[in-house]
């Protein structure tokens, strides 16, 4: 019996065969993302031909006919970008118009400020409190003393009226969602306290600040401010758009946050009271892990949006990247068709490359919370 | 409510005190405290006032802070330049902010009779004009009716097209902007038949535009512009100063006076140059500084004609004539006082 059946068995397996064409490798990939139906592949005719229309005439302007060397005579009559442009005036969009002897102190701090960003955010590294705690309150310091200086150290101060360029976007965007997001979850908690005068005063702040434009905030920051303190207090220019900036930051991250709190079941709350949590311990170890983890996609649209938004200060005289940009394609020197654009085209690719890198962060962020070993 | 209300009364008075104290002392011992002078500049105005490839202030306008800054403390580097828009320029000023403003700014009555201003004198005698597309056809201001123009808002130049069109009789549609660059764009991109502005910008504003062959610059000159540097109201020691540091440069090139030949000019015999660089006389003493304050500014500034030059004229790409602001024995109505 066993002998008859092994005749009609096969001893191995047989080789697998590839499935057919139709279904697999490129063939079926095209078939499924561009040509599935009459729709698909009129937009991916259509799509196709917008890149044919597009793409060579951004070659021909971004590569093929740009100037990359040579001084301001080069670009006179340059029909595509004017690169040697934007590379002879790196120095001033960088830095504005720190003293070139004094540029590595910039230096010093974006790159500690970015090691640091780098340690907070991978979940691999160790000693992450740490980072914490260097990030949120000793580098602010350090910077400060950095950047600004200190004779006593050696170090000579350097007036804020010359701060500019990227550096200045930075500073503006980092301190901006720095003390927005604290600021923020502060007023959205203080918007829901059972206290009236609190829930009050947090509800005032926030719906004066939202009703207004951010370019009001800047102007009352910037032009009333000084008319209501004494002559000798004198804020800094930089520091009433970078105080305007994160209230304006804070005003929206409050209702970010508060949407996460409410999304809250509020058994939540009541389990990890009656599991004997202080109040404080509940909110911070349950309640808030939790709200902020779901309004992460809001959180980081806020964030995105307050960098962006950091543009309006040139508008009160402070020379941030777009604004040394301005200043830059201003200058009489230059005076090619194309030094404007061109412009345009690098603050353009920084904006994105900056947004882009925070979404992305969040993306990554998101999927680990939500597939991660604490949840 | 009664203590409430004195609360906010001695607040109030406590404030006014602070601030009544701190203008009660002069300018100019402000300044020295400070160890820095404080002035009020465009935020890029080619020519005028605008950070060059390094990030240093460069300008006729700039060069007249530094003019001051020289004058106080014998050293040029000695200013904190402050970019304001012109929304901000009197507001800046009048809170103690900066303590001068030199930024393209027009002497007028109002200006100074109602926003506390003291003009010192005239750094650039400017006058408004039209640019125009040549494919427009137009070869006279006065054939611009029913044109839009693009305009700067607050400015004297958007009174000064209405009061023009007004007088001949015309109609305009006016495209408003805050700020210069906003408007050279919009009339690039068509959006007004011309553009006005101060002579001297139209000149450096075409060079921006794609094709400046394309733009001619209408004969008309519709207005007078005198632009100069202006101090707070009540602190004359100071306005002497402001005013003075000008007039030397002014007075330097009458004499032929350079920053080249400024040391061998400290022998010559001539009694004007000799009180003009602090030989003779205690000039300086009596504003408050020391008597080579102009030698130190022709040194290490220049004169009129130099910083001229360098700035807006024939060493810059701007290639602008002296036209009204050469000497008054040149042919202009440049006029300074005699140093005596």
């Amino acid at each position: 019996m066993n002998a008859d059946v092994s005749r009609f068995v096969a001893r191995d397996m047989a080789p697998a065969r590839s499935p057919p064409v139709a279904a697999a490798g490129l063939w079926r990939w095209l078939r499924h993302n561009l040509f599935q139906n009459a729709a698909s592949t009129f937009l991916t005719l259509t799509g196709l031909g917008f890149i044919a229309l597009l793409a060579p005439p951004l070659w021909r302007f971004l590569v093929s006919d740009a100037v990359w060397h040579g001084g301001p005579s080069a670009c006179v009559a340059a029909s595509g970008a004017c690169w040697t442009f934007i590379a002879q005036k790196l120095p001033f969009l960088t830095y504005g118009s720190y003293p070139e002897a004094q540029r590595w102190r910039v230096d010093v701090v974006v790159l500690a400020g970015f090691a640091l960003i780098v340690w907070l955010l991978s979940p691999r590294l160790a000693h992450r409190n740490l980072a914490a705690g260097l990030f949120f309150v000793a580098f602010p310091v350090a910077a400060l003393v950095l950047l600004h200086g200190a004779p006593a150290l050696g170090l000579a101060t350097i007036d804020t009226s010359l701060w500019g360029g990227i550096f200045v976007t930075l500073l503006l965007g980092l301190s901006g969602i720095v003390f927005s997001l604290p600021l923020g979850t502060a007023l959205a908690l203080a918007r829901r306290s059972k206290l009236p005068l609190i829930r009050f005063a947090a509800a005032l702040f926030i719906e004066t600040v939202r009703g207004v434009p951010f370019i009001t905030v800047l102007f009352l920051a910037n032009f009333m401010l000084p008319l209501f303190v004494p002559v000798t207090w004198e804020p800094d220019r930089l520091l009433r758009p970078m105080i305007g900036t994160a209230l304006f930051g804070a005003a929206y991250m409050a209702e970010v946050v508060r949407g996460g709190l409410q999304a809250l079941p509020r058994g939540q709350t009541e389990a990890a009271r009656a599991l004997g949590l202080s109040p404080w311990a509940s909110l911070r170890r349950v309640v808030l892990p939790q709200a902020l983890t779901i309004v992460i996609p809001g959180i980081v649209n806020s964030f995105i949006g307050l960098f962006k938004d950091t543009t309006l200060v040139s508008i009160v005289g402070i020379f941030d990247f777009l604004g040394a940009a301005e200043a830059a394609r201003a200058d009489p020197k230059w005076q090619g068709p194309s030094i404007a654009t061109t412009g345009y085209i690098f603050a353009a690719l920084f904006y994105f490359c900056c947004c882009y890198a925070m979404s992305r962060w969040s993306q990554g962020l998101e999927r680990r919370l939500r597939h991660g070993p604490e949840t | 409510m009664t203590t409430r209300i004195s609360l906010a009364l001695v607040t109030l008075t406590a404030m006014a005190t602070l601030a009544g104290v701190a203008h009660a002392t002069s300018t100019l011992d402000t300044v020295k405290q400070r160890g820095m002078l404080q002035c009020g500049v465009e935020t890029s105005l080619p020519g005028f006032g605008i950070p060059d490839d390094k990030g240093n202030w460069t300008g006729l306008d700039v060069d007249t802070c530094r003019a001051v800054a020289t004058a106080v403390f014998g050293d040029p580097t000695k200013v904190k330049f402050v970019p304001l828009t012109p929304k901000d320029r009197f507001t800046a000023l009048q809170s103690g902010e900066i303590d001068m403003l030199s930024r393209d700014t027009t002497w007028t009555q109002s200006r100074q009779s109602a926003q506390g201003l003291l003009f010192t004198g005239v750094n650039y005698y400017d006058g408004q004009g039209f640019m125009v597309r040549k494919s427009l056809g137009v070869t006279s201001a006065l054939k611009l009716n029913g044109a839009s123009i693009c305009v700067q808002q607050g400015s004297t130049s958007e009174q000064n097209l209405a009061d023009y069109f007004q007088t001949h009789h015309m109609t305009f549609k006016p495209v408003n902007f805050d700020n210069a660059d906003a408007i050279i764009k919009a009339y690039d991109s068509g959006r007004c038949d011309a553009l006005t502005t101060d002579a001297s910008g139209l000149a450096s504003e075409r060079l921006k535009l794609g094709n400046p062959a394309d733009h001619i610059i209408l004969p008309e000159i519709i207005s007078k512009e005198p632009l100069g540097p202006s101090v707070r109201k009540g602190d004359d020691q100071w306005f002497d100063i402001v005013q003075w540091s000008l007039f030397a440069m002014i007075d330097a090139e009458e004499l032929g006076v350079t920053q080249a030949n400024v040391d061998t000019m400290m022998k010559s015999t001539n009694p004007a140059i000799k009180r003009l660089l602090g030989v003779e006389g205690d000039y300086g003493k009596t504003m408050g500084l020391t008597n080579d304050w102009a030698y130190n500014i022709i040194k290490k500034v220049g004169n009129y004609g130099e910083v001229f030059e360098r700035n807006v004229g024939s060493g810059s790409p701007l290639k602008l004539k002296r036209g009204l602001n050469q000497l008054w024995n040149k042919g202009g109505i440049l006029y300074a006082p005699p140093l005596d």
